[in-house]
């Protein structure tokens, strides 16, 4: 490993897993959102565990609005999308496109987590609180855990972006965009998993 | 290091920013066997409360923290960390690597277990410790019954927690890329397999832990509801993700004991170990079925007569793989040419101790039996069996095997023994007896007990075992100081595993060439041939090495401060550790570090193998 770090000539095939550094980085990553994926498993356990503990305060049924979660999750997905194009920038040798698509994926990234919070102070001034009740408590729990994930993604992917703002593609920064893409898309597969257990059987009952 | 292109100021800050496996290896070990010393005398104090009926000698409330953190500091911070010491000095080795995946974040779990260890630990001189015992069930461990002590609780194992499954991640993906050529996945050592199979228990058994945690925080710190009954919560929630992570956890510990015995028994049988692939595969099966069993913790709980015959049924199955590992242990034994050191000696006093342990596990896995086993020292007495008899014996084969390896001196056999049969005997005092306790009717986690019950004598008894086994202990640390100048050979036990073909101290590039792996125990395998050398799959050249860095401790520090300003309730000191964290990982991320090259000329060629 680490011999041909700075090359800024021909770059090979798919430079994200071209070294050793890159290998482990890659398969450590997979291993890491194993880990992730259990820990969002137990938050939807809980979640579902306490989804009817409302303790006489609002239900899923009064407060959920499909309308926006729906929009929410049009521009996760379509962020995700963004940040597939990058990737195929990236594999071209393309690195101002991946670079230009990477903060297309950074906005959108950012519109959700504005809508998010909009959302979030909408159902407090309905009367559901972190504290107001038990499906309050793990509500906010399970979809503010995400939140906070989509927040460490943008940090990390701006991170990246302004690091390597000047220079191009190279064997050490292609692992770690690749890596902060598949992140970004781990985050997109569990908001759909809190799109349909929590807002369409929220609101299916 | 010795080298000079790396950062060498001084020896103090050598440690503090190293990332040499084994470096952080005898860190491990140090730190655990510290915390191993704390989390005995919790145990003593323990005992003589017991000694007799109706004591005074420590208040309820101080038997309470004591029991909470004597079963806290065994689990998270001396069993785990010390395997783990194990694990990072001797997996590269084994496999034939010159370093781990991610030295970087190798030296962060350390620091990140360490720092948690002494959070948790700080608790005693804040406010008391926790005391809703180690599984610190709800409501138990709720905000109304639990003080400050808990708060220290679920910071210090959260944050040592995250330490714990970085390394996973690092084992898992070192043993998965780093082996030498050759070497493959059934070509493996033991040690290295189980070491494999625990670290993917860590990455799917401890985010539950991670998620139990934040629950009990935010619930404890920010008034969450989800364990509150008259807000809808329900207290089994708990329960549910702490077994999840718990129960694989008893696998996470006592899997890598297997390992070591599987090392130790076949070196000194002078046979390769019985039924190879059985052993993986049953160490692979023991770890499936490790995860799908965590309800029998819960069979009073009112689950239900299916749930438990399911649980009961899938505990009884983890049986057969342990018998086979047991018979094959055996087998290995069989006809073999036995020496009787120290390290084997625990590993064949491990054998039937163990077995007693099993057979008592499936007393309680009878679900219907359980009902009156449960939280009786019945209990205590099953998994003490099991945690002292397979991975503290593990812990003790482990050290008196790997230790001239890893200090470069032999321990002094004589002295030894005398460990050895004090602490043996001592520990089938102390625990035996507790099973007549459990059955007589004596409550678990009760800080006394009455006159005139019957039950005075066999507590004695069992504190008296206790005893043994503190003494025993003594011995141990006066033979690593008697033995401080008995300078040891490369390989003293005429080893079969890569380990031992390096030199004693070990390089800090571990082998001067890349070995090549011909057959399971290679280095056995070539001893047998005739060879001088093992086969190497390249030529001397200079070698690439990672520098130091003084990141991960000062992250580790930025989450202890954050601890301290949730604990207190001053966020402001929570965001500036928290900032200090995050800076750090900032920094990690845009700074470049390429490490450093060791020259030819400062490497020394590995030295013959006989």
């Amino acid at each position: 490993m680490g011999h041909a770090h700075h090359n800024t000539g021909a770059l090979p095939p798919n430079p994200e897993k071209a070294t050793l550094e890159g290998r482990n980085k890659f398969l450590a990553f997979w291993f890491f959102l194993g880990g992730e994926t259990v820990l969002f498993a137990s938050l939807f356990g809980t979640y579902l565990g306490l989804r009817n503990g409302t303790a006489g305060g609002p239900t899923a049924q009064d407060i959920f609005h499909l309308p926006l979660a729906f929009i929410m999750t049009m521009i996760l997905l379509t962020s995700s999308l963004t940040s597939v194009f990058a990737m195929l920038a990236m594999k071209k040798g393309n690195f101002k496109q991946m670079l230009l698509w990477m903060w297309i994926t950074v906005a959108f990234g950012l519109a959700f987590l504005g809508l998010e919070i909009y959302e979030f102070f909408d159902y407090v001034g309905q009367g559901l609180t972190f504290t107001s009740s038990a499906f309050g408590s793990a509500f906010y729990t399970l979809v503010g855990f995400h939140g906070a994930h989509v927040a460490f993604g943008i940090g990390w992917i701006l991170t990246l972006l302004i690091r390597y703002r000047k220079g191009g593609l190279t064997l050490t920064n292609a692992p770690k965009f690749y890596l902060a893409s598949l992140y970004w898309h781990f985050i997109d597969v569990v908001w759909v998993f809190i799109f349909t257990v929590v807002y369409l059987m929220g609101i299916g009952g | 290091m010795s080298n000079s292109q790396a950062y060498s100021k001084s020896v103090l800050w050598d440690w503090l920013t190293t990332v040499d496996h084994k470096k952080i290896g005898i860190m491990y070990l140090v730190a655990g066997a510290f915390f191993f010393v704390l989390g005995g005398l919790e145990a003593m104090l323990i005992r003589i409360q017991l000694m007799f009926p109706e004591s005074n000698f420590v208040s309820a409330q101080a038997f309470n923290e004591l029991i909470t953190m004597h079963g806290t500091t065994m689990i998270f911070l001396a069993a785990m960390p010390l395997l783990f010491g194990f694990m990072n000095f001797i997996v590269p080795l084994q496999i034939g690597a010159r370093d781990v995946a991610f030295p970087f974040l190798n030296s962060l779990g350390f620091w990140l277990f360490l720092s948690g260890g002494i959070l948790l630990n700080l608790s005693w001189f804040f406010g008391g410790a926790p005391d809703a015992g180690w599984t610190a069930y709800v409501p138990l461990s709720s905000a109304a019954y639990a003080s400050t002590g808990l708060d220290y609780y679920v910071l210090g194992l959260q944050i040592s927690g995250a330490g714990t499954l970085i390394g996973g991640i690092n084992f898992l993906v070192t043993i998965i890329t780093m082996r030498a050529p050759g070497m493959t996945m059934m070509k493996m050592p033991l040690f290295t397999w189980s070491t494999f199979v625990a670290s993917a228990l860590i990455l799917f058994a401890f985010p539950a832990l991670t998620v139990g945690l934040f629950l009990l925080m935010f619930e404890r710190l920010f008034g969450a509801n989800y364990f509150i009954v008259e807000a809808g919560g329900n207290v089994v929630i708990w329960q549910h993700l702490f077994w999840i992570f718990g129960h694989p956890e008893v696998y996470i510990l006592v899997l890598p004991a297997f390992g070591i015995f599987s090392e130790v028994l076949s070196t000194f049988s002078k046979k390769r170990l019985f039924g190879y692939s059985a052993m993986v595969f049953a160490t692979l099966i023991i770890g499936f079925l490790g995860f799908m069993v965590w309800a029998h913790h819960m069979f009073t709980v009112g689950m239900g007569p299916v749930a438990n015959a399911i649980f009961a049924v899938a505990t009884m199955a983890i049986a057969v793989p342990t018998g086979i590992k047991i018979f094959n242990w055996l087998l290995t034994l069989w006809g073999g040419r036995i020496s009787f050191t120290t390290a084997n000696m625990f590993a064949l006093g491990f054998i039937p101790s163990f077995v007693l342990g099993g057979v008592t596990g499936v007393m309680l896995a009878t679900s219907a039996a359980n009902y009156q086993f449960h939280d009786t020292y019945f209990v205590v007495a099953h998994f003490h069996y099991v945690i002292i008899g397979g991975v503290v014996f593990g812990l003790f084969s482990g050290t008196f095997y790997w230790w001239p390896k890893i200090f470069g001196t032999m321990l002094n056999e004589t002295l030894g023994k005398w460990f050895f049969w004090l602490f043996f005997i001592g520990f089938h005092l102390t625990f035996f007896v507790q099973h007549f306790l459990g059955l007589m009717g004596m409550p678990r986690r009760v800080a006394s007990y009455l006159d005139g019950q019957g039950l005075n004598d066999l507590n004695f008894i069992s504190t008296i075992g206790a005893f043994f086994m503190a003494v025993a202990f003594i011995i141990l640390l006066a033979n690593i100081f008697v033995s401080r100048n008995n300078k040891a050979v490369s390989d003293p036990w005429d080893g079969r595993t890569l380990e031992w073909a390096t030199s004693t101290p070990v390089k800090e590039y571990n082998f001067a060439q890349t070995p090549v792996v011909r057959e399971i125990d290679a280095l056995w395998y070539e001893k047998m041939k005739g060879n001088k050398k093992l086969p190497v799959a390249e030529p001397l050249g200079e070698i690439h090495m990672p520098n130091g860095s003084i990141l991960p401790l000062i992250m580790s520090i930025g989450l202890f401060i954050a601890s301290f300003g949730f604990i207190y309730h001053t966020y402001v000191v929570s965001i500036i550790g928290l900032g200090i964290t995050l800076g750090c990982m900032i920094i990690r991320s845009v700074k470049e570090d390429h490490g450093y090259h060791i020259p030819v000329d400062q490497i020394e060629p590995d030295k013959e193998v006989v």
